[in-house]
């Protein structure tokens, strides 16, 4: 691989991580703490939502975004040809 | 069959069970002692991280932690869970792609120092050793109260098993152990939340029923929650006393300290390849959240279940509370380990419940002639009195206690493994005797396990007055320390020596400053720990995350001002960026 291509799989890889990362950041931090009382005035099935998020919610996202981010991944290095042999 | 008989059979099978595994993966190798020769399918492995992760505190301790603190409790659900996010992203792949044994090596080529790879050695040790001394306590609790032997007994018999498996296994023999104590631990912890769950709402599944409504009514359980404990005075269960700020803070904390802990980031190195490690990180997470969306469920039902045994029927009505005499037999049993007590303040012979702290409710208790809050719970028992709670079984109530054990072991294990290889690795192999064999690396790694076990078993009988307070030692050292410079040394070229040991240094003496100063570790505490004391408002919990960003800050000024990291360094950095294999990525 050269420098060039090694730079962009690098730019491609930081930007699915902050995109990620992001989302990490509003569902916990921003949903479950931040916005919690704002949130927990809507309700639905016997949860108030800000409440869910912090104790429900966000850990089950979190495990989505792993998951996407492997599949992300394992498509980045096909397509700059850095993946391990088989 | 009596309980304590099924206790033992339980408990003796699934120590047969280690043993017998242990044997069977005997580690003959450094690598394999080291990182189970890096062979480990990424799911299985990920269940390993989760009985790694998964200690004796989250078995035991955290669900009655959020049944008391409600809301406040959820800084340990995403806490203890987010930080795997950042594992998989930020750092697990690329300390994979490095492919060596230790965090410490990788600190100690990265920035190309002894001295830092020392620093990390002994952060550590400090993190390692706080952590396992807490799980020897774990041991030795389940043992008193579930298999009638007294603690020094139990603490013997556990670090016996661990001393089999850990010595002879190496990272190998924990490896496979794992698994099995996660499998044992999960359904220990699944099966009466399931019961307690269908006996409560009519669904059988926790993580619904916490959300439905109460058998028999059409009142959502949160909704009856609330309205039962702010009856008696208490905070609103979806509300919290803690100011936005702490637990934001305290959350960071925890998912940073998690990410930055050499137990867990070392798990990630015993499998084949980067995407194993992407992946792997992945089921670790799923495997956890079995149990940390189960956990959650089980304190609101706890706590709900136990208000609602206490107060009988509306708050100060001359027959509302329960007549101490005809108190359930579990009561009786948990009063007998000093974890439950009761103080007839007011002698009528009742049991009062309530937040005598609450100056509003305790006038009004006053005029029901209560004299304060007669009924003291300890944290620990929700979870190991739950299945007696809901008169369950008596093999529910022995699955209960190898599950806990199963729990505090695997964590045990696997600290003591990164203890041991870090003295054999970092510190004599690498620093003070580099002409040894391989077979004497192996012998000195095993030697310091051993010894490891005995001073965790010492610290595990002879809790040293501060082991409660250390936890936020451990995560926040962690947080303030090697998370910060395992990201800088692979997310930034121009993070060099001079940089990373300032940082590390200014993370571990500020965040160690100031637990000391508000909770006092070997000295009295210089300030009050309270709210109006603390900086910005951050508890001593939730300080590892600013010691984190003093950590990023120092690292980056100071390396602005001294030489460029030398380049066969950076040429390393963008090697490891990229999954496929030596020489790719420096085949300029």
């Amino acid at each position: 691989m050269d420098d060039k291509s090694g730079a962009e799989y690098w730019r491609r890889n930081v930007k699915l991580v902050l995109t990620l990362l992001v989302i990490w950041f509003v569902v916990s931090y921003g949903f479950g703490i931040l916005f919690v009382d704002a949130l927990n005035t809507i309700t639905f099935a016997g949860f108030q939502l800000g409440f869910w998020f912090a104790q429900q919610g966000s850990i089950y996202v979190f495990a989505i975004l792993i998951f996407v981010y492997v599949r992300q991944m394992n498509k980045l290095d096909r397509e700059f040809n850095v993946r391990e042999d088989e | 069959m009596d309980l304590t008989t099924l206790t033992y059979i339980a408990v003796g099978l699934s120590f047969a069970l280690y043993i017998g595994i242990a044997i069977w993966a005997k580690a003959s190798t450094t690598g394999e002692f080291y990182v189970a020769g890096s062979g480990v399918n990424p799911v299985v492995n990920g269940m390993a991280t989760a009985a790694d992760w998964m200690s004796a505190a989250s078995f035991i301790s955290m669900a009655g932690l959020i049944a008391f603190l409600g809301y406040g409790g959820s800084v340990y659900l995403m806490g203890w869970t987010g930080g795997y996010c950042l594992l998989a992203m930020l750092l697990a792949p690329y300390l994979r792609k490095y492919g060596k044994f230790t965090v410490p090596e990788f600190i100690g080529d990265r920035f190309y120092s002894k001295t830092a790879r020392i620093v990390a050695v002994v952060c550590l040790i400090f993190i390692s050793f706080t952590y396992v001394a807490g799980q020897m306590r774990g041991v030795g609790i389940v043992f008193s109260r579930f298999l009638e032997v007294d603690i020094l007994t139990g603490l013997i018999i556990g670090m016996s098993i661990v001393f089999v498996y850990a010595v002879l296994g190496g990272m190998k023999g924990v490896t496979y152990t794992q698994v099995a104590q996660y499998c044992v631990l999960i359904v220990a912890y699944t099966v009466p939340a399931i019961f307690i769950a269908f006996q409560l709402t009519g669904n059988p599944i926790p993580q619904l029923a916490f959300g439905s409504t109460v058998n028999g009514t059409g009142e959502f359980m949160l909704d009856r929650l609330n309205q039962v404990v702010t009856d008696l005075g208490f905070l609103e269960y979806t509300t919290t006393s803690k100011s936005t700020i702490d637990i934001f803070a305290i959350t960071l904390a925890l998912m940073v300290g998690t990410a930055g802990l050499p137990h867990v980031i070392v798990r990630f190195f015993t499998v084949p390849k980067v995407r194993d490690a992407r992946s792997s990180a992945g089921w670790a997470l799923v495997f956890i959240a079995i149990l940390y969306t189960t956990a959650p469920a089980v304190g609101a039902m706890a706590r709900l279940n136990l208000t609602q045994t206490v107060q009988t029927g509306p708050v100060g009505a001359e027959d509302g509370n329960l007549v101490f005499e005809q108190r359930p037999d579990w009561m009786k049993r948990w009063e007998s380990t000093g974890l439950l007590s009761f103080d007839d303040k007011n002698g009528d012979g009742k049991i009062q419940y309530y937040n005598d702290a609450n100056a509003e409710f305790a006038a009004k208790a006053e005029q029901y002639g209560w004299k304060g809050n007669e009924l003291k719970v300890d944290n620990d028992i929700m979870v190991l009195a739950n299945p007696e709670i809901a008169q369950l079984p008596n093999w529910v109530i022995a699955l209960v206690a190898a599950g806990g054990i199963a729990a505090a072991l695997s964590t045990a294990a696997g600290l003591l493994l990164v203890i041991s290889s870090s003295i054999s690795h970092d510190l004599l192999k690498s620093t003070f005797t580099p002409d040894m064999t391989e077979k004497q690396e192996l012998l000195t790694g095993r030697i310091a396990a051993a010894v490891a076990i005995g001073i965790a078993g010492y610290l595990g009988y002879n809790p040293p007055g501060f082991v409660a307070q250390v936890v936020a030692f451990a995560f926040g050292l962690a947080a303030a320390s090697l998370f910060p410079v395992i990201i800088m040394g692979i997310f930034s070229k121009k993070i060099n020596r001079e940089g990373a040991i300032a940082g590390m240094l200014t993370g571990l003496v500020f965040t160690m400053g100031y637990i000391i100063a508000y909770k006092g570790v070997f000295i009295a505490p210089i300030l009050p720990n309270t709210a109006e004391y603390w900086l910005f408002g951050i508890s001593p919990e939730g300080i590892g995350a600013v010691g984190m960003v003093l950590n990023f800050a120092v690292a980056f000024a100071v390396s602005k001002v001294t030489a460029e990291p030398p380049q066969r360094i950076q040429e390393m950095v963008e090697h490891i960026r990229v999954p496929k294999g030596a020489g790719a990525a420096v085949d300029h």
